[in-house]
């Protein structure tokens, strides 16, 4: 009599983290780059070296120039963000609850959802003038729609079961709405957002580089004008912190909302 | 509190807007104390005649009313839902004091009932856990526990423990069946598990298939308190055997029809 052992099946999709390949890439690329720049194939006017870089942005944050340009960037992008969240959040929570906004609201939001945003730049200059408020104007629309549209879905998705217990045990309208559809639609909104945050950064940009004498993008545009590549590298290299950090940030802020979402 | 359904009936439009009869013409006393299974076929309303006690749905004709002394602070019913409902972003704890809350209590005192009805139900010590970090046995204590805190003067089971596995199941009867000879309020218990009605209650309601109307109403002569030897007692096998032949052809021609 032979035996047959039982294989394990599995062990070909096993998917492994590979702590040191993560590293590697992320060096590799920065490597690479130092060493294409070392070799002098390709002149610093188009790409300078993230030594360079590196160097470039400490220069700017010991004269006090990158401080500037961040600073006003970020308070325009929180002030546009949190505006269009809250007014996002709030819409779409009285879109999804009650039937009259949502026959107001569902409309509207679909005829003016798909305008890219930014096209409104020109026209809210003419309302608002060159100055703070139409870029801040501008990123707040762009976060209010996704915002609207997760609240609404989120809260429109709640559980009838969750809704129908609250009842039983003597919940009115308003309870149903904090206890219950709230609640539920958190995640959603978290994932609005996320959203939310890189259409900001994408739109702050923009912005900034229409109409703008300070900010990152302002600073990335003047930097090309000037032909100073390390600037508007250090611009870029910026950006993509903000990203990062923005992400970060959302993420914690969301374990700590949903706690027992992160256990799970 | 007794419990009066007189002449309920429920219709209701299905999607393409038909006229679809769920009951027709129930009447049922439950009486003071008394836990009163109610059984039948797949889609004979038996759900649904518990939501309308609860004030969840509202009859399409007859009546449906409560008789004796509500102390105050009291509601007259609550449900403990097959699905447990509990909500997923509140811990027991707060989900036992969901009630309390809507009753306006305030929150050391909220505490201070969950708290007694969390040990009745055997949930200390998982007072700060998540639902999902419970198993079905426990999740359904929760929803009893919940119930249970705001003393409902009669108490509304929509098959509670159908989703649980069967050891679990009679395990929790056994556990029900103890904290009711505490706490005594009325108990309509819906369940399509004639074992399970049987050796619960006191009298047993069976419903016909759509639209539901009373077949029978058996009375199980068991003394209580209700032991598991009582399993093979004439008492109980008679009772289940005629509730099952009441249900039967009733229960093949649904599924003929292949109704839910």
């Amino acid at each position: 009599m032979t035996r047959l052992p039982v294989p394990d099946r599995t062990r070909a999709l096993a998917r492994r983290r590979h702590p040191v390949a993560r590293v590697l890439g992320l060096l590799g690329l920065v490597l690479a780059w130092e060493g294409v720049t070392r070799t002098g194939w390709v002149p610093p006017l188009f790409l300078p070296s993230p030594l360079g870089v590196l160097a470039a942005g400490a220069e700017m944050l010991t004269t006090g120039e990158l401080a500037v340009h961040i600073a006003t960037s970020l308070r325009r992008i929180v002030l546009g963000f949190g505006l269009g969240a809250l007014g996002g959040v709030s819409v779409g929570l009285a879109v999804g609850v009650f039937s009259l906004a949502e026959a107001i609201g569902n409309p509207l939001i679909a005829a003016t959802f798909p305008i890219p945003k930014i096209a409104l730049l020109p026209l809210l200059i003419l309302w608002l003038g060159i100055g703070e408020a139409s870029k801040v104007a501008v990123i707040m629309l762009g976060v209010f729609f996704p915002m609207a549209i997760n609240t609404y879905t989120g809260v429109r998705h709640a559980d009838p079961l969750l809704i129908r217990a609250a009842v039983s045990f003597g919940a009115g309208r308003w309870s149903v709405i904090r206890k219950v559809m709230l609640p539920s639609a958190l995640p959603m909104i978290f994932a609005g957002l996320k959203l939310g945050a890189g259409t900001s950064l994408l739109l702050l940009v923009a912005a900034e580089m229409i109409a703008a004498n300070s900010g990152i993008g302002f600073l990335i545009l003047n930097a090309q004008n000037l032909m100073e590549t390390t600037k508007l590298m250090v611009g870029i290299v910026l950006l993509s912190l903000l990203g990062l950090a923005s992400h970060w940030l959302l993420v914690r802020l969301e374990r700590a909302a949903l706690p027992w979402r992160a256990e799970a | 509190m007794r419990v009066l359904l007189d002449d309920v009936t429920k219709t209701y439009a299905d999607r393409s807007g038909h006229a679809v009869e769920a009951l027709a013409g129930v009447s049922v006393t439950a009486e003071d104390e008394e836990l009163l299974a109610i059984v039948g076929p797949s889609g004979c309303g038996k759900s649904t005649l518990l939501n309308m006690v609860a004030g969840l749905l509202a009859p399409s004709g007859g009546s449906i009313a409560f008789e004796g002394e509500l102390p105050a602070g009291r509601p007259p019913t609550a449900m403990v839902f097959q699905e447990f409902a509990l909500f997923p972003w509140r811990t027991v704890q707060t989900n036992v004091e969901l009630g309390l809350e809507e009753r306006g209590l305030p929150a050391a005192e909220r505490r201070e009932v969950a708290r007694r009805v969390i040990e009745l139900t055997g949930l200390g010590g998982f007072e700060t856990k998540y639902p999902h970090q419970l198993s079905g046995g426990m999740r359904q204590r929760v929803g009893i526990a919940r119930a249970l805190a705001v003393e409902p003067a009669v108490l509304l089971m929509d098959e509670p423990f159908s989703a649980l596995d069967a050891q679990t199941r009679q395990l929790m009867q056994e556990e029900l069946l103890a904290i009711w000879e505490r706490t005594r309020q009325t108990i309509l218990y819906v369940t399509h598990n004639i074992h399970e009605a049987v050796w619960m209650a006191d009298r047993v309601v069976v419903l016909s298939r759509r639209p539901g109307r009373v077949l029978e109403i058996v009375p199980v002569k068991l003394p209580r308190p209700r032991t598991e030897a009582m399993l093979g007692e004439p008492g109980f096998v008679q009772a289940v055997e005629r509730i099952w032949t009441l249900i039967k052809s009733q229960a093949r021609e649904a599924l003929r029809e292949g109704a839910a």
